[in-house]
């Protein structure tokens, strides 16, 4: 080796080799065999609902995602009322769950006495471990007899702003039958929205409990009062987890599936009037047919339930990036 | 941008010390200009603090004894002792910041001018407002900028101000903390980009943002590096006279340098903290009566 030689090598940045030992090794393995096993899972998924969807996409085409109606033996049909639904249902869920959950969360961490909070994350969890079929018969039993005054009532005095309108309401005569605001948009969404308030409000308490102690002090040494210091510091220490947790809760409104069926009476239109009877969604829609479907109306399901993944997928991913990005989210 | 000056605003004139709870009707119903910057600034004179016979516990751990102290009207008391002696603990218990700590407990009377921050009838939030704290570790908020910083308080109790008030606020008050003339043309950057000096002062500003009676600081410059030391002890020089300030420190030359009087803390083994010695800061260090004294500040403590 010549002088020069070394000289180069000097101003190159020098390569390092890491050594790891066998136990190392071995853990690292075994960890990413998992990461690997589930980035795998995901996209098997994908291919399956993809390759099985080809047919009844390379047949309906483009007008897959604006037909309405859903006749796949007469070759008619697409995602655009479905889609709809399912968005309707969890914009409702989530418009419920998230200022419960935020609420929950907030007097869990910052009002509630310390026996209070043991038994109210408790009750949380198990509201979390109930079985969504169990809160379908509740909706629908329970629930739904018990909403339909309340929305006869929205529609009349609140009719006339779009979303509360219902046909056969003009808020002048009296209301002809309730039915016409069971099994609709409203009730599924607010089914659904008891059963994400648990993971949001779990992920919401968990970043507001690690606000750092330091800017509680602050804050509360400057005279602040619980209030002050939950706007100042609290809210927006936990954004991030926030809108994480609001993100996630999305998520799994829009893939619920079995509460839904239970509860809503399928309608093949855009059905913009969330207290009116009548709603579908993709996930309902395929537990609904897919048992007494031939192998075309079985590739049409698949293309719905595709359209749904992908957009759930970028929702995860959007909900991750903004989580990412916040300081709470950062932490976590 | 044109700030009233201090003396173009007619602030009331101060009521004798003596007069009781001046700023227990907080919330101004007139939100005009000079009523907030009135009801925010009170009539702020500094105010003597009396602590009198305070015992502390955490649990049945008992970590103070009959402590009895007062710090006069615009002096700068300087707690000294050794680590684990209840310093902390004695300033957490004067501005009631010590009962946010769950099982802790004390006993003894706080008397804020002739006003026991601890009786039925005044509220906690009050007592903080009036007696404001610096941390160990500078802790701005760090979503928020300088000026919200600054004036993060005014949010924090529930004042609502406009751009005027708090432009003058801000500006009045960081100069109070010698950082007005750095952060100047930056005052809408998020804190986090300051010097732990800088963010230190910050935290002094944000404190006396509102005209505490009284500042307390937990050292203060433990997390700073010599320079920013000098300039929150040449901030503490200006304070002094506006504002009662009380400084724990385990620095001697600090305490020489900033402090008018001095109180000596100690705990025996398994013992509770008690108050060895107290005194004009000189005498503590120029001719302590107590041997125990002696050997802490001329650092010949175990
Ligand atoms: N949150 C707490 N829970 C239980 N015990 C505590 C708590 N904080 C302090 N103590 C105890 O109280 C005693 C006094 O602590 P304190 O923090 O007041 O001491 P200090 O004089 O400020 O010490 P330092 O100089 O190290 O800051 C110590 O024995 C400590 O262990
Ligand atoms: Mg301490």
């Amino acid at each position: 080796m010549t002088e020069g030689a070394v000289e180069e090598q000097v101003d190159q940045p020098r390569k390092i080799k890491l050594v790891r030992d066998l136990p190392d090794k071995l853990f690292r393995g075994v960890a990413s065999a998992g990461g690997v096993t589930v980035l795998l899972i995901m996209l098997l998924v994908g291919t399956f609902l993809a390759i099985k969807a080809a047919p009844a996409l390379h047949q309906a085409g483009f007008s897959f995602f604006t037909t309405q109606a859903w006749n796949p033996d007469g070759r008619h049909f697409g995602v655009a009322a479905l889609l709809v639904g399912t968005v309707l249902i969890a914009l409702v869920a989530v418009t419920i769950a998230v200022p419960l959950s935020t609420a929950t969360a907030l007097y869990i961490t910052e009002y509630a006495p310390r026996r209070m909070k043991t038994i109210l994350i408790g009750v949380i969890d198990l509201m979390a471990a109930i079985p969504s079929v169990v809160y379908g018969l509740w909706g629908f039993f329970f629930l739904e007899s018990r909403l339909a005054p309340v929305a006869a009532w929205i529609a009349q005095h609140f009719g006339w702003i779009p979303i509360f309108k219902v046909k056969g309401v003009d808020g002048h005569q009296p209301i002809s039958s309730l039915t016409l605001f069971t099994s609709s948009t409203l009730i599924a969404g607010l089914v659904v929205g008891m059963m994400i308030t648990p993971v949001i409000t779990s992920i919401m308490r968990e970043v507001f409990s690690q606000v750092p102690v330091g800017e509680r002090e602050a804050a509360l040494g400057l005279g602040g009062t619980k209030a002050g210091v939950i706007r100042t510091v609290v809210l927006p220490f936990g954004k991030g987890g926030m809108i994480g947790g609001t993100m996630l809760g999305l998520g799994r409104a829009l893939g619920e599936t079995i509460a839904v069926y239970m509860i809503i009476s399928p309608v093949f239109t855009i059905q913009p009037h969330i207290l009116q009877s009548g709603a579908i969604s993709v996930s309902s829609l395929i537990a609904l047919q897919f048992a007494e479907s031939n192998s075309f109306g079985l590739s049409a399901l698949m293309a719905a339930g595709l359209t749904l993944f992908l957009i759930t997928l970028l929702i995860n991913f959007a909900a991750s990036s903004v989580v990412a990005r916040s300081r709470s989210g950062a932490s976590s | 941008m044109s700030l009233p000056s201090e003396t173009a605003i007619a602030l009331p004139p101060a009521p004798p010390s003596s007069v009781a709870p001046r700023r227990s009707g907080w919330r101004p119903a007139d939100t005009s200009p000079l009523a907030v910057l009135s009801a925010v600034r009170g009539s702020s004179v500094a105010t003597e603090l009396r602590a009198e016979e305070i015992n502390a516990w955490f649990g049945d751990h008992k970590v103070l004894d009959r402590v009895s102290l007062t710090m006069p009207t615009g002096q700068v008391s300087a707690l000294i002792g050794p680590s684990g002696c209840g310093k902390s603990t004695f300033l957490r218990i004067l501005n009631r910041m010590h009962e946010l700590v769950p099982a802790a407990s004390m006993s003894g009377r706080v008397m804020l001018g002739d006003q026991d921050i601890y009786a039925a009838d005044q509220r906690v939030t009050s007592a903080r407002r009036r007696i404001g704290m610096v941390f160990q570790k500078p802790n701005p908020f760090p979503a928020m900028s300088i000026y919200e910083n600054a004036i993060s308080a005014l949010d924090l109790t529930g004042v609502r101000a406009d751009r005027v008030v708090k432009d003058f606020l801000v500006e009045d008050s960081l100069r109070k903390a010698s950082l007005w003339e750095e952060v100047r043309h930056r005052l809408h950057q998020p804190a986090g980009g300051l010097s732990g000096g800088q963010q230190q002062r910050l935290c002094i500003a944000r404190a006396m943002a509102i005209s505490p009676d009284v500042l307390l600081m937990d050292e203060p410059c433990s997390a700073l590096d010599p320079t920013s030391t000098r300039r929150v002890e040449d901030t503490i020089g200006e304070l002094r006279g506006q504002v009662t300030i009380v400084i724990v420190t385990h620095n001697m030359q600090q305490a020489a340098r900033v402090s008018d009087r001095c109180a000596f803390f100690l705990a025996a083994q398994g013992q509770p903290g008690v108050i060895v010695e107290q005194g004009p800061t000189d005498d503590m260090f120029g001719s302590p009566r107590d041997q125990r004294t002696r050997d802490y500040v001329e650092g010949r403590f175990g």
